[in-house]
This record gives structure tokens, C-alpha cells and sequence, in this order.
């Protein structure tokens, strides 16, 4: 019987049944109202099918942080052979009280590049986790893993062996490489500047000894995105954003867009797309837009509003922005630019820029400190230290002014 | 254990992207001319060949059930030749070249309890991330917050009532995994860590802990004989970073850890730059199961926006255009001195122009 989802619908169908597996859970049964998918009927639901303890211990312990405002999980080692990262270790810290998820531990698996699948390899992958794990499954964590929560120790080594015979591998954690993520690209975007999802394959492939094994300061991530939209949000949130970029005109169809000012108006042409680009590099010319490709930086919002029209230009390749991070400890940092345009076609492209990512990375390596993101490296080296110890050129792109302040020391 | 292992690893990565591919996106793959939007949550792409490829995207509630996903997978069978993807913002995604199966998608996945939205001028799915239910260090509840919000704002994610895409995300402590957004919920600590020098000193490496401190205000000291740390409360900002170093350094409190709401954070470069959020309103409870305080808040940043936001202008953009005295009045919060920036690059906010709006 399939039941819904949904918080009215799951209260008629269990009121209806014989559940005697779960102990109440009050205050998130609270969480099953609502028209927005429950996690908790989900889990529940689950729960009450499988007969897991570990599901009705999780549930037990989550009802008593609801009660408590307060979390019980402790980190811990846990690992596959070989390997030193992969596994997030969970152990309770009230096992005494609640002994049914006293070890709670998840699996960080790479998903394929902007996260496609089809249903055969995702149905094989719950039937291995339900077999030995919890059957929860978060699609995805915030790094882009699927995270598979909630299986013992023991059963570790036995669950991966089989999500590894089935193609998966693990993701990272701690001072590691980590997985990567990328938009949906090439795949179904008429924006991508450059193929994602290989680049992403190519690149993180290479890197895969170094997902396995922690041996950095800190951790190092890399995102995807095809345009500068920016999809996967890699600006703030990876140490090496690769944004495709395209350095000619942009592309107009000229009938397309009369077809848009006929369908929209020319005060929506105006008010819209002209009034909105930030460098004022759009016209209205003879009732139509014409477009200053010199001054436009890029911004992408004409295309946005435009997509039938206009089009990114012919000479494509990749922006690099290098040292975006989350809040801690300096607070957060945005990428910065560090090379404004790299051809990324040919399998030399790619080679050329996963050398240039692992000079990057050795220079951090012997540069950082303990626990120091690369760009909190650079905000204390300096960014032409930077520059100079990896061997890139300066460029007035990497900069929104030049120096404001006078006292520098320069080879003169 | 290694003697019974019949398996050798292979260390193979990402999983290969192309068996996952719908076979129209692999046949037009790089080849894409431009999308429509028919309706909210249905994307409509068609390439240079012609060919035309549908999307329908859904929310979910991102921890899955495999129950769950099982049904996602028979609804792609039926209706999507067998494949589907992911947002980064945990939405689910099937393409059909299709048009008949557009609506019959957005009804079966309605009968699974599976809202289709979250494309085009809408509130999109909040990206958040473990909180009380998996998490070692968190201060709330993740997936419950998220849950109770898009409660109230599903209508705003099944429909385009927004000028712009209004982004949201939770996170359960102060390292913000939720990243930068318009709307953006975020734990605060407002004490100093409790610290259980029983146990520090046999838990803890103590000169990382040290050194973790980004405002140099914890120290080595012997307490009741035994070696531990001590913090310099007037220094600390109760940031949380060396709770992760150290589970002595108790820092989540069940009443003193509150909720701060921050807003206009962006992530795309479209017309501006990309920017980092803004503190508009804290010291919220942390109250379970259904945080209507939180929610409030939120209703009422989004009320203003709603109303006064222009085409395409997301949340920041709007308030650089009027300004933040104007967002203070018409949102009804109330700005307050914590929210003048005391940190590193502090300057940087500060008005250093005669410009003021009366």
C-alpha cells in the first residue's frame, strides 16, 4: 500500500492501523501536519515497514532533543579499509537511555556529476541500504554527497563493499579533498560555457587518492557551474570555483528579439533588461538593444531575461575564483579572481588545469596553517605572495581598485 | 576482517555521469538553444535539433526514506523514461520530452505528497542540513525548522508571487552550512562555552583547541589539578569554533542558544555581485517543534519584499535600492546597535558619506 507523504493524509492511515513498534514521539508527530513533505512521517513510515531498532532509536533520541533542545550525537572514527575519510562517525552520548542508536554512522557516497541518475543504480543503492543501514537517505548533503545515515560499525566494511561493487565510491571528510559538485550543465543548459560535468569527473578522479586520505591543512573544494549565475554556488562555498566564462560578443538574434519586445513591450525592454545591467553597457538604439560587449562584464542578466535571444558568446572557457568559505573563523569569504579566462576544450585544457589546481593546492600545503582555508592563507600572505609562489601573472581583474594604501614593499 | 574480504576497492570517485543521463539531454548534450517556463516548477528546454525536453522539479524532504525514493523511481519509470535528477537545493527533477506527461507528473507526485515549484519568480526549497537528528554540533533541529517554514510558505513555492527567486536556508550553528542567501536562519550563541575541564584535558588536544580561537581568548590553565582550558568571556563571541575541536567547550545551550535572521545574501553574478548577508533581527527562541516565532519573522521580511520588489530584483538588490532604513520600516523590525558590525573589515559597513535618506 503506497501511503502519502503527506501530514493529513499518513494521520488517516496510521489512526487506522496497529502500529505498536514506535514509542510516541509527541512533539514530532507535531511535524507530521502541515502540506509540506514530513521527514518524520517518511521516517516513521519506514520504521514501522522495516521493524528497524536502529530507525526507533533515532526517533527516540530525536523526540528527546525536541524535549531538551539539545543534540546527542558525538563524532567518531569509523572507516573502510584503506581509507582514511568516507565515513561520518556517529555515536550516541545517551546510549544508556536510548541503546538502540547508540552508533548511528553515515556514509558520504559521490553521486554522479549534477547529480543525474537513472532508476535502476538509485534503486540498487537502496536495496544495499536497506539491507544493512538504516534505509535514510539524505539527497543530498550541503557538499553534494548522498548521505546514507545510520548504520553500526560492524556492518561498515560489508555495506561499502557492496555500494562499491555496484560502481559508488566514498566522498570526502576532514582535511581532505572533498567531493564536488556541478550544475546541471551541458546535460540541459543552453548556458554552460564549458562541459561541467567532465571537468568535474576529470578533475575529481584524479584527485580521488586524495578524497580518501586526509593529508591537507584543511579541507579543499571544487564547484561547477557552468555561467556565471553561478548554480552551484560556488562563489561562496568552494575553495576553487570554476564559472565558464565567454570572452567575445554576446550572441544576438536579432529577429528573437524583436519577437520578445512585440510579445513583452519596449518598457519591459527598458525597464527590465536595459535599466538592470550593471554597467550600462545596453542601448535602446532605433526601438531595438544594442548591446557595448566591451563594457559588459558578464553578468549574465540579459540572457536571463532574454534566453531566446541572446546567448553567451562563441569563445567559451572557464573563470577561476579561488578561496570562497563559510563563516568560520574569519567569516565568510567570497572566491576571488585568479584567472580571468582559461580555454577549457580539449583534453590539454583540462589537463593544464588540474596542474594548475595541484600547484595551487601544494603551495596551500606548505603555506597554510593548521585548520586555514586556502583563502584565509591568502588574506594573511597576501594575494601577490600568492601570485608569486604559484607563478601566475598579476591582472587588474583580480582586483576592484588598485591599492589604496601606501605602504607596500616593491622590487624596484 | 581483511582475510574475509573477497572485494578489492576500487577507487573510482565520481559516479560516471552517463549512464544517468536522459537520452534526450545525452543526444543534445552542449546542443541547448533556450527554455521556456509553462508554469511554475516546469521548465521547457529546446535544443538546436529541435527536440524538446521537460522538467517537472519538485521539493522533497530531503531526508528520504528509501520508500520514498522508491516511489520517486516508479513515478520516473512511468512517466520519465527512467531517470531523474537533483537541485543543490534538494528538489527533485524529471525530464520528459513529453508533454502529456508534464500534468500526470505534477498529479502523481502530488498523490506522494511531493509539491511541484520551486522554478522561476518563487520562494525555492530551503538548503539546510543535519541538525538534532545527525549532527555533532548543532543547536537545533535542522529538517524540523525547514519543515515548519515551508509549511507556511508553501504557496509561495508552488506559484510565482515573488518578484525574484527568494532563496532560504537554515543551519543549526554559527558556521552557517546553509551559505548565503536572501533569507537566511541561523543559530547565535549569546554565552560563552561551558567548559568540563573533567574531561578536557583527556579529550581534547588543547593547543589546536588553542589555536581554533580566531579572537585569541582561550588559554591553557590547571583547574582543580588537572590541565584544561580557560576562555576569556569578555573576548569570546561565542562563534562555536572550538566546540568543534573540543566537545568540552560546550557551547550550544538549550535557552541561550537563539535564532538570527539575515538576509540578502546572493550568490549569483546577475546585475550584482555576488554578496554576503546582513543581520536584521536575533535573540529568537529555540522553539520546537514549530519555531512561530522564526516563521514570523520570516513572513513578514517576505510580505515586504512581495510588495515592493521589482522584476528580477532579488531581496538584497531591493534593499540597496531603497535602503536599509526603509527595509527596518516597512519590514517592522526593529534595528539595533548589536547589528552595527564589530569584527574584521567592520569599516567597510560603516556610512562614510553624508548620504542619508530622511
Amino acid at each position: 500500500m503506497i501511503k502519502a507523504n503527506n501530514g493529513n493524509k499518513i494521520e488517516e492511515v496510521t489512526s487506522s492501523q496497529d502500529n505498536t513498534f514506535l514509542n510516541p514521539t509527541p512533539m514530532l508527530d507535531e511535524l507530521e501536519n502541515g502540506p509540506w513533505p514530513s521527514f518524520i512521517s517518511g521516517l516513521k513510515e519506514l520504521a514501522e515497514r522495516t521493524r528497524k531498532p536502529i530507525l526507533r532509536g533515532l526517533l527516540d533520541q530525536l523526540e528527546y532533543s525536541y524535549q531538551t533542545k539539545t543534540g546527542y550525537w558525538q563524532g567518531s572514527l569509523v572507516t573502510v579499509h584503506g581509507y582514511g575519510s568516507g565515513v561520518v562517525g556517529r555515536r550516541s552520548m545517551i546510549k544508556d537511555k536510548i541503546p538502540e542508536a547508540a552508533e548511528f554512522h553515515t556514509f558520504r557516497v559521490q553521486p554522479a556529476p549534477g547529480l543525474h541518475y537513472n532508476t535502476k543504480m538509485l534503486r540498487n543503492l537502496c536495496d544495499t541500504w536497506e539491507k544493512h543501514g538504516s534505509g535514510l537517505i539524505a539527497l543530498h548533503g550541503q557538499t553534494g554527497d548522498i548521505m546514507l545515515q545510520g548504520i553500526e560499525e560492524a556492518k561498515v566494511q560489508e555495506c561499502f563493499d557492496e555500494i562499491n561493487q555496484a560502481g559508488w565510491d566514498l566522498g570526502g571528510a576532514g582535511a581532505a579533498m572533498r567531493s564536488a559538485a556541478s550544475c546541471v550543465g551541458p546535460a540541459r543548459c543552453e548556458h554552460a560555457c564549458y562541459d561541467t560535468l567532465k571537468l568535474h569527473y576529470k578533475t575529481i578522479t584524479h584527485f580521488v587518492s586524495e578524497i580518501h586520505r586526509p593529508q591537507y591543512n584543511y579541507k579543499f573544494k571544487f564547484k561547477f557551474s557552468g555561467c556565471p549565475n553561478d548554480c552551484t554556488n560556488s562563489i561562496f562555498r568552494s575553495d576553487m570555483a570554476v564559472i565558464g566564462m565567454w570572452r567575445d560578443a554576446i550572441q544576438v538574434d536579432a529577429a528573437a528579439v524583436q519577437t520578445w519586445i512585440d510579445k513583452n513591450s519596449i518598457d519591459s525592454l527598458v525597464n527590465i533588461v536595459i535599466n538592470n545591467c550593471p554597467t550600462r553597457a545596453i542601448l535602446l538604439k532605433k526601438g531595438t538593444m544594442v548591446i557595448d560587449n566591451k563594457n559588459c562584464i558578464h553578468c549574465m542578466h540579459c540572457i536571463n531575461v532574454m534566453p531566446q535571444a541572446l546567448s553567451p558568446g562563441k569563445e567559451r572557457g572557464v573563470t577561476l575564483l579561488l578561496g570562497g568559505k563559510n563563516v568560520l573563523k574569519v567569516g565568510t569569504m567570497g572566491g576571488t579572481m585568479i584567472v580571468p579566462f582559461l580555454k577549457m576544450e580539449t583534453d590539454e585544457d583540462v589537463e593544464d588545469f588540474i596542474h594548475l589546481s595541484e600547484t595551487i593546492i601544494e603551495w596551500w600545503n606548505d603555506n597554510g596553517f593548521d585548520h586555514e582555508r586556502i583563502g584565509e592563507t591568502i588574506e594573511r600572505v597576501g594575494l601577490k605572495q600568492f601570485l608569486d609562489g604559484v607563478g601566475l601573472e598579476a591582472s587588474i581583474d583580480m582586483v576592484t581598485q588598485p591599492r589604496s594604501n601606501p605602504y607596500y614593499k616593491s622590487e624596484y | 576482517m581483511n582475510s574475509i574480504r573477497t572485494w578489492k576497492t576500487i577507487e573510482s570517485g565520481p559516479r560516471d555521469y552517463q549512464e544517468a543521463l536522459h537520452p534526450v539531454a545525452k543526444k543534445n548534450y552542449g546542443k541547448w538553444h533556450y527554455h521556456e517556463m509553462p508554469k511554475p516548477g516546469v521548465l521547457k528546454h529546446i535544443a538546436e535539433s529541435g527536440d524538446v525536453l521537460f522538467t517537472v522539479r519538485a521539493g522533497t524532504p530531503r531526508q528520504d526514506s528509501v520508500d520514498l525514493i522508491r516511489r520517486m523511481c516508479d513515478i520516473a519509470d512511468k512517466y520519465a523514461d527512467g531517470y531523474l535528477r537533483f537541485t543543490v537545493r534538494n528538489n527533485v527533477e524529471f525530464l520528459t520530452p513529453h508533454e502529456a506527461n508534464v500534468e500526470l507528473l505534477i498529479t502523481e507526485l502530488a498523490a506522494i505528497g511531493l509539491p511541484v515549484g520551486g522554478a522561476g519568480p518563487c520562494v525555492s526549497a530551503i538548503a539546510h542540513t543535519q541538525g538534532w537528528l545527525h549532527c555533532d554540533i548543532p543547536a537545533t533541529d535542522a529538517s524540523g525548522v525547514v519543515k515548519a517554514l515551508m509549511d507556511n510558505l508553501i504557496e509561495d513555492f508552488k506559484n510565482w508571487r515573488m518578484p525574484s527567486k527568494v532563496r532560504l536556508s537554515t543551519s543549526c550553528c554559527a558556521i552557517n552550512c546553509g551559505g548565503q542567501v536572501d533569507i537566511a536562519i541561523v543559530v547565535k550563541h549569546t554565552r560563552p562555552p561551558r567548559i568540563n575541564h573533567e574531561i578536557l584535558g583527556n579529550i581534547c588536544e588543547m593547543p589546536k583547541v588553542v589555536a581554533r580561537c580566531p579572537v585569541a581568548a582561550i588559554r591553557p590553565e590547571v583547574v582543580n589539578d588537572k590541565p584544561s582550558l580557560i576562555v576569556d568571556n569578555d573576548k569570546c563571541m561565542y562563534c562555536g569554533a572550538c566546540f568543534g575541536a573540543c566537545p568540552a567547550m560546550e557551547i550550544n545551550h538549550p535557552e541561550h542558544s537563539k535564532f538570527a535572521i539575515w538576509v540578502g545574501g546572493k550568490n549569483s553574478n546577475a546585475r550584482s555581485k555576488p554578496s554576503v548577508m546582513s543581520l536584521v533581527a536575533h535573540n529568537l527562541p529555540n522553539n520546537p517543534p514549530r519555531w512561530p516565532e522564526v516563521t514570523e519573522v520570516v513572513a513578514q521580511i517576505l510580505a515586504a519584499f512581495k510588495k515592493e520588489g521589482r522584476p528580477w530584483e532579488r531581496m538584497g538588490e531591493w534593499i540597496a535600492r531603497v535602503g536599509w532604513k526603509h527595509f527596518f520600516e516597512t519590514t517592522g523590525l526593529v534595528f539595533d546597535k548589536d547589528m552595527i558590525d564589530s569584527y574584521r573589515h567592520a569599516r567597510t559597513t560603516f556610512n562614510q558619506s553624508a548620504h542619508i535618506r530622511f
